[in-house]
């Protein structure tokens, strides 16, 4: 098996409005290992978001290789290709995208379901899980009933619930204040980088930089530089 | 994954109420009006029906309804004698007289007058008196729930026309001996049953006065091969009541306007349910259009999507179908005591549901192109 849980190199992304071609991406290489939180971090507009869509196979790269545990999204039919994100992928949004009309174990429940398990199955899983983040007394609440910090914290626990290879979180913290914000990656952190998985994290909130195994600095659509404190300076394809 | 769509459906609880009173108010006009249309169509008919004895109607050729006055003359009567295949055939009288009523007021009655002999044509079932009663001397029975008020009399005797009143037809007088009872009709003149010849002598003098033939086939002949017989004989038409039924329900549908009518309204019932469904269940899924894409991207497949709106959908369209059917059998229970015309025969629920889960579908099928073009990404934006 690769080094590399993912491996992404020469990627392109344009978009095309009316007569005009955007470029998102202009060649990225990145790759992450098993077990490391990388964070792409920089101002908005530069790419972030649509590299890791395009990491989580839910944008066609236009050029360039991108590998998800050798597993290509490309090579994929649709089909393959959204069962494989129900398998493997977790997702954190920034604003949560908690369903409001299901309890918080339904929520936390429903990557279950979407994998089609049994429905009392996934709610008892989904309820450990709630307890793993420290939210076994709210089961039962709906999610207009949490706070901005609790109802993140139940969408790390619907990330992580199908035991995901990799979990991308898009600006987890930015919805948050400061003190949340670091409880919320402590707790990413703990929980998530568990049995070699993979973080992919999205930010431009410098506080929660530290978290991070290596920090991929993002520009115009390439990657400029990363830190990489943690092994000594591992880079691939001249980052 | 069709209980989350359920929860997502009902959550919203102002939208999801919307969405049911919009497909309950569409079922409701489509099934009501499309009742009192046909409760119309039926009526026009109701005369026919009741007159149950004839295999066959025969009349001239012009005629296009039952009230459609163009007679025939009385030896056309033993031309239809002698066609093969007929049993026998008696003759009826149908014409509008002035009548004088106790108190004094006048109004127009349908005077149908039937065969002396046989009584044959006479109506289905007697209320008061007996139908031989008719052979008594100027005597004439009367619909029970015709309901004929005398209000020329002073207020304290005011009341009903009545078994036993005397009344003068064309200034003939005559004693109502008996009722019948007989559904609703379309035509609202009263109907006085007599004799066919108290008739001619009560009508104005005409040479000819055979409204209509009614004809007992011989056993084991065809109805259509004795009618194309009859018609052979050269200007009358023979026609099954059930044909000529249709043909009085559409000439007057038709002539009246009611088809249009209700025609029109039964379409916008179909539109403004179809406008208000649609655009509320579209509503519905533009709001919740980030958690489809949020549960796109977490790896629900566009054929799943399509089987949580098909939910979502079939809840909506069975629920609202549910309450505007009740509402509309509610209404028509309601009014059945003034007069509304109306009749739900299983084809009008079967039809709305038709109506209605199409334009659930059509709601259900714009909102689903636009979930399934829906980019998974629009979660990251």
């Amino acid at each position: 098996m690769s080094e590399w849980a993912v491996k992404c190199s020469g990627v392109t992304k344009t978009y095309k409005t009316g007569g005009q071609s955007t470029y998102a991406l202009r060649g990225i290489d990145v790759a992450v290992r098993p077990g490391e939180l990388m964070m792409l971090v920089g101002p908005s507009g530069c790419g972030k978001t649509t590299l890791i869509s395009v990491i989580a196979g839910i944008l066609d790269r236009d050029e360039g290789e991108c590998t998800i545990f050798g597993e290509d999204f490309k090579a994929m039919r649709p089909g393959q290709r959204t069962k494989f994100r129900g398998l493997n992928i977790g997702f954190v949004f920034q604003q949560f995208n908690l369903l409001p009309t299901l309890t918080a174990a339904e929520n936390v429940a429903v990557p279950l379901l979407i994998n089609r398990e049994n429905r009392g199955h996934a709610i008892r899983r989904a309820k450990e899980m709630l307890e793993r983040v420290g939210l076994g007394e709210k089961v039962n609440s709906l999610p207009s009933r949490l706070s901005g910090g609790q109802q993140q914290r139940v969408a790390i626990a619907r990330a992580l619930v199908h035991r995901p290879r990799l979990v991308v979180c898009d600006e987890p913290t930015s919805a948050l204040d400061h003190v949340t914000g670091e409880r919320v990656m402590d707790l990413l952190k703990d929980v998530a980088l568990e049995d070699g998985r993979v973080l992919v994290v999205v930010t431009h909130d410098q506080r929660i930089f530290k978290y991070g195994d290596r920090i991929a600095h993002m520009d115009d659509g390439r990657v400029t530089h990363v830190d990489a404190p943690e092994p000594a300076n591992e880079t691939m394809g001249g980052i | 994954m069709n209980l989350v769509a359920l929860k997502m459906l009902v959550g919203d609880r102002m939208k999801y109420f919307a969405l049911i009173a919009g497909v309950a108010f569409a079922s409701l006009l489509i099934t009501q009006q499309a009742s009192i249309f046909t409760g119309y169509a039926l009526r026009t008919g109701a005369w026919i029906r009741e007159t149950g004895y004839a295999d066959l109607w025969v009349m001239d050729e012009q005629v296009e309804h039952t009230v459609d006055i163009k007679r025939m003359g009385d030896m056309t009567l033993s031309r239809v004698r002698g066609v093969e295949g007929v049993a026998w055939a008696s003759p009826m009288y149908y014409g509008f007289l002035n009548v004088v009523l106790p108190d004094g007021s006048r109004q127009n009655f349908r005077i149908i007058g039937i065969d002396d002999a046989t009584l044959s044509g006479a109506p289905p079932k007697m209320v008061e008196g007996q139908y031989s009663d008719l052979r008594r001397d100027r005597a004439v029975i009367m619909n029970h729930a015709a309901n004929v008020m005398l209000d020329r009399f002073p207020a304290e005797a005011r009341r009903y026309l009545r078994v036993g009143d005397r009344v003068s037809v064309n200034d003939n007088e005559v004693e109502i001996v008996g009722s019948y009872s007989a559904g609703p009709e379309f035509f609202w003149e009263p109907i006085f049953y007599t004799t066919y010849s108290r008739a001619i002598f009560m009508s104005p003098t005409e040479r000819k006065n055979l409204q209509y033939i009614l004809v007992k086939l011989r056993e084991g002949e065809d109805a259509r091969m004795v009618a194309d017989r009859i018609n052979a004989l050269g200007g009358v038409r023979a026609m099954t009541g059930r044909e000529f039924e249709n043909q009085t329900m559409w000439w007057i549908l038709v002539q009246t306007g009611i088809l249009v009518n209700f025609g029109i309204t039964i379409a916008l019932g179909f539109v403004i349910g179809m406008l208000v469904a649609g655009q509320t269940f579209y509503t519905f899924i533009l709001d919740n259009l980030r958690n489809f894409g949020a549960l796109k991207a977490m790896g629900v497949g566009n054929g799943r999507i399509v089987m949580m709106m098909a939910t979502q959908v079939v809840v909506v369209a069975l629920l609202g179908y549910g309450i505007g059917v009740g509402l509309a059998s509610l209404t028509g229970a309601a009014f059945s005591g003034v007069g509304l015309a109306f009749q739900m025969p299983w084809q009008i629920p079967a039809g709305g549901l038709v109506a209605v889960g199409g334009v659930c579908m059509v709601a259900g099928i714009l909102s689903m192109m636009k979930v399934m073009r829906l980019e998974p990404g629009v979660v990251f934006r």
